[in-house]
């Protein structure tokens, strides 16, 4: 048990940056909590409504409130210890660098893939050290085999990177669940890489 | 020549090829994508004139929207 101590100490000394709170931040977030990580800064303009409730970590009765707030609300009741620093903003190339600056890792958890590349391209040109984490290919249902973690340097890519989303393929809480936890489960082992 | 390409090992014709080129021949024709080159950003518009040439690392990143 000397050795998970150890983990424990660590990870709370750890902060992580989340860039969105619907279906991949939120429940990545949870997850990161659940593990004790120190620190979360979490940036997200949208408000909870209701088709989100199929995948994201949200409740009914939290329904117009600001998705931030809800997460904050959620997670302060897994009552990990867990510090959240919320900004109920739009993250674009004018905040990035101030939002994230103090983050060990990042976590680019939006659904548009234009502000994914956004977020990407921003960090790779201007903190090209700080370990990344995306999600690209979440959408539909089965096929978890294709799901999976590719690493290019700092940069971390999870999902199968063909399944968009669309009328007929839509976001469904198991895929994206698995997308969601993979992202945590790359934060821990680049956070736990020196212990 | 020889490339590394998303982390495996590609022959194509030729000496030095344009990013564009490389995704023409390997059916590359998403929207969304991020591309390094030996760990540099290539920005989309740096596509047809940026040269891959032999031993150089070249990673293109394929994004689709869902979150």
């Amino acid at each position: 048990m000397q050795n998970f101590k150890k983990i424990k100490e660590c990870l709370k000394s750890k902060i992580v940056g989340i860039a969105g709170a619907g279906g991949l931040g939120s429940n990545c977030a949870a997850s990161l909590a659940r593990t004790g990580v120190g620190k979360l800064i979490i940036a997200d303009f949208d408000i909870v409504s209701e088709p989100n409730l199929n995948r994201q970590f949200y409740f009914y009765n939290q329904i117009g409130m600001p998705k931030v707030e809800a997460l904050k609300e959620n997670i302060d009741r897994i009552n990990s210890g867990t510090i959240l620093q919320i900004h109920n903003t739009k993250v674009d190339e004018s905040n990035i660098a101030l939002l994230f600056a103090s983050c060990d890792v990042v976590v680019e958890a939006f659904d548009d893939a234009f502000q994914k590349k956004l977020l990407i391209e921003f960090m790779l040109a201007n903190m090209p050290d700080k370990p990344l984490v995306i999600g690209s290919g979440i959408a539909g249902w089965g096929n978890s085999g294709a799901i999976k973690v590719e690493r290019y340097n700092n940069l971390y890519v999870c999902g199968d990177t063909f399944s968009e989303v669309s009328e007929d393929n839509p976001p469904l809480a198991p895929r994206v669940q698995i997308v969601a936890n993979m992202q945590a489960n790359a934060v821990l082992e680049i956070l736990l890489n020196n212990i | 020549m020889k490339i590394n390409l998303n982390n495996r090992v590609e022959t194509f014709d030729g000496d030095t090829m344009t990013i564009s080129e490389i995704m023409k021949v390997k059916n590359f024709h998403f929207k969304m994508l991020v591309v390094k080159l030996n760990d540099n950003l290539v920005l989309k518009e740096n596509y047809d004139i940026q040269v891959v040439k032999e031993g150089d690392d070249l990673k293109i990143i394929h994004l689709v929207s869902g979150g």
